[in-house]
């Protein structure tokens, strides 16, 4: 079961950044209004493509009080199975598409005194909405935001013409660096801190916080993994009966669904734990790619994320 | 159907009542002969015509009295209202869920104009008629919780979502089974949970959170808890324990069939979307043991699940000392026929008791 209506929405701008980034205005079709939402949500995208349908997860980026419409920012990356090169290269403007209710797992601890932000490239996104909802509510927050170079700064120039005060950039390839000891070092008691960027910035934060004896529940960090291709592998559903396919370039999630089988998911990204299955049966390896399942539930193979993770083998059994 | 709402009491002189269409469309909990506690979450979409499932907030023949009792209650003791600082928000979400979906559910009874956040709201049965500007406390003569919750039927518990748990960190609760909203501000799932017996072990309540967790904006729950009362009270609370308790041992063979009352917990959960907390309104509908009999279904059943219910649920639940007295009762209304799965009465199909 894959819990709220779906919204119907029209593509009513694209407006590309830089190379590698473009922003994508969603209206509803109906002409009516959107759901609110709390910085930090995300929006599942569903993209038709031929006989496949990719569904990524992109944060809100809009002013979570404008109920007119939704913005995304995509990053293309070459590298992955295509959905956001199928963003770049094939969604026009005048398009419908179809969107997910948003849904938060990266949300505002509102009892934070201050709200200090750390940004690295894309993930800047969810942070966009989160000021505007500070902003609204006389909220106190410091965005650091780390970028590979000035032309590959998405939002920059917005940012530091609207809170100069609030807003530090820092360039790598001009050897700028987030000098994370002092920042850590001198916030006021009852700070928060949000991360959102890659992986080794994510671990770079939370361990020098925790090495500096942060509470761990004053450090929040979403990080989306996109479903990285693979061998194609079989799977049997034991509940549906059914033996499906899973190709190189979708992942097993997105198969069960091809399938027919209705199967939960919240963030199709391994991180909201919505979508796990128990396995009846593995001869093979599992390739857990999720922030979910604890390190001893990886080991046993009795679990598995399919919106992330892959089997190679000869029988994987699902009880699904 | 229009309402007629009742002017009655649930203290005192207990004038309150059930109609018979209230009779026809309680919330009766069991859906089979037997219980124990389970995960037993459905979505929140709606139900059959008139029943109480069908609108967002249900509205009944009570509404205007428990409102007055709720008044009543909060007027002595007005730590059953509490909402600690970072959940204002939340309360804007509540006010702005409850008003529009009763202006939709019941346009007859309520209307609510928005104009950007210039909004006025008409409460008919309530004769309540207040232009505010939403997300301004200073335009509401209460807190946003409190103003919506003091012309809303149930409980409400408005929890923070952190941690990968729920946090009890604003509510208002007059009318609850034997919990204490000034014991539990600021417990977490697990806490204020504590103690329910035979769940933990059964795993349910780790379930249950995940499941919670995961709500989503659009698509909310609901679920059916129960308990017994003996009187119609609403305030069964622990701050009047001293009250209500001694009542239980004024029930005698005689008196049982109008005293006894079967306590049912409408429990919904919705999304907030402003806040990301989930609010978790607890609707309490109240029948006597002798209009539930008048269900051939419901007499059958609810004696056979009095009778089986281990005993640790009748202690928590309050009835373990009256369970013999109820069962002499209720067995007059079980001739042993089989009875259909599912809550509803069934009365066109089930039938009639047969006399021993």
């Amino acid at each position: 079961m894959s819990g709220a209506e779906k919204i119907a929405v029209r593509v009513t701008d694209i407006t590309p950044l830089n190379e590698l980034v473009t922003r994508f205005r969603f209206e509803p079709v109906n002409g009516g209004l959107l759901p609110t939402f709390s910085g930090g949500a995300h929006t599942v995208v569903e993209m038709r493509d031929g006989d496949i349908t990719r569904m990524n997860p992109y944060s809100l980026m809009s002013d979570p009080f404008d109920r007119s419409a939704y913005t995304i920012s995509v990053r293309r990356d070459d590298e992955g199975r295509g959905g956001s090169k199928f963003m770049h290269t094939r969604v026009k403007v005048g398009d419908e598409m179809i969107v997910s209710n948003p849904v938060n797992l990266f949300s505002l601890d509102l009892r934070a005194k201050k709200h200090l932000m750390i940004a690295g490239g894309i993930g800047i996104t969810p942070f966009l909405a989160q000021i505007k909802q500070l902003d609204r509510a006389h909220g106190n927050w410091e965005l650091h935001y780390a970028c590979r170079s000035e032309a590959l700064g998405s939002y920059v120039d917005y940012l530091t013409t609207t809170h100069p005060n609030d807003v530090s950039v820092y360039y790598d390839d001009q050897g700028q660096a987030i000098d994370l000891d002092s920042l850590l070092d001198g916030q006021p008691l009852g700070t928060h801190i949000y991360v959102c960027g890659p992986k080794g910035m994510i671990e770079w934060v939370r361990g020098k916080a925790a090495e500096m004896g942060w509470p761990r529940e004053a450090v929040h960090y979403e990080e989306f993994l996109a479903p990285q291709p693979g061998k194609p592998f079989e799977v049997k559903l034991a509940i549906s009966n059914k033996v499906i396919q899973v190709g190189e370039q979708e992942s097993l999630l997105e198969a069960i669904e091809r399938a027919g089988v209705d199967a939960p998911y919240l963030c199709r990204g391994g991180a909201c734990g919505q979508c796990e299955t128990n396995v009846v049966q593995a001869e093979g390896e599992i390739l857990h790619r999720d922030h979910w399942l604890e390190d001893d539930e990886k080991a046993s193979d009795t679990k598995i994320m399919p919106c992330v993770s892959r089997f190679e083998g000869k029988t994987l059994v699902l009880d699904r | 159907m229009s309402i007629q709402f009742h002017k009655e009491t649930f203290r005192g002189d207990y004038s309150f009542h059930n109609s018979e269409r209230a009779i026809k469309r309680f919330p009766f909990p069991f859906d089979k002969d037997s219980y124990m506690y389970a995960v037993n979450m459905e979505q929140h979409r709606g139900g059959p015509a008139d029943s109480i499932y069908e609108k967002r907030f249900d509205v009944d023949e009570h509404y205007i009295s428990e409102m007055d009792d709720r008044a009543m209650v909060l007027a002595d003791d007005p730590l059953r209202c509490q909402s600690l600082p970072h959940m204002t928000l939340a309360g804007w979400d509540l006010l702005e869920l409850i008003m529009v979906s009763k202006s939709e559910d019941y346009p007859d009874l309520f209307e609510l104009h928005r104009n950007g956040d210039q909004w006025r709201w008409i409460n008919k049965p309530l004769g309540i008629d207040d232009s505010f500007t939403f997300m301004d406390e200073t335009t509401l003569p209460y807190g946003p919780m409190e103003y919506i919750t003091r012309q809303t039927q149930g409980d409400f518990c408005v929890l923070d979502q952190r941690d990968d748990n729920l946090w009890m960190d604003a509510g208002m609760v007059t009318t609850q089974a034997d919990w204490s909203l000034d014991f539990d501000i600021g417990m977490n799932f697990f806490e204020w949970h504590a103690p329910v017996p035979l769940a933990h072990e059964k795993g349910i309540f780790v379930r249950a959170l995940k499941f919670l967790l995961n709500i989503q904006q659009g698509a909310p729950a609901r679920r059916l808890n129960w308990t017994m009362t003996v009187n119609p009270l609403l305030d069964t609370s622990p701050e009047n324990y001293h009250k209500w308790g001694i009542q239980k041992t004024t029930l005698t063979p005689e008196n049982i069939a109008a005293k006894q009352h079967l306590r049912v917990e409408l429990q919904t959960f919705f999304r907030l979307p402003r806040s990301n907390a989930l609010v978790f309104p607890i609707r309490c509908y109240l029948c006597a043991f002798q209009d539930l009999m008048t269900v051939p279904k419901w007499g059958r059943r609810l004696h056979r699940v009095i009778r089986d219910l281990p005993v640790e649920l009748a202690t928590y639940k309050g009835f373990i000392d009256n369970r013999p007295m109820m069962l002499d009762y209720l067995s007059q209304f079980d001739d042993g026929q089989p009875t259909s799965l599912g809550i509803w009465p069934d009365l066109d199909t089930e039938p009639p008791l047969k006399s021993a």
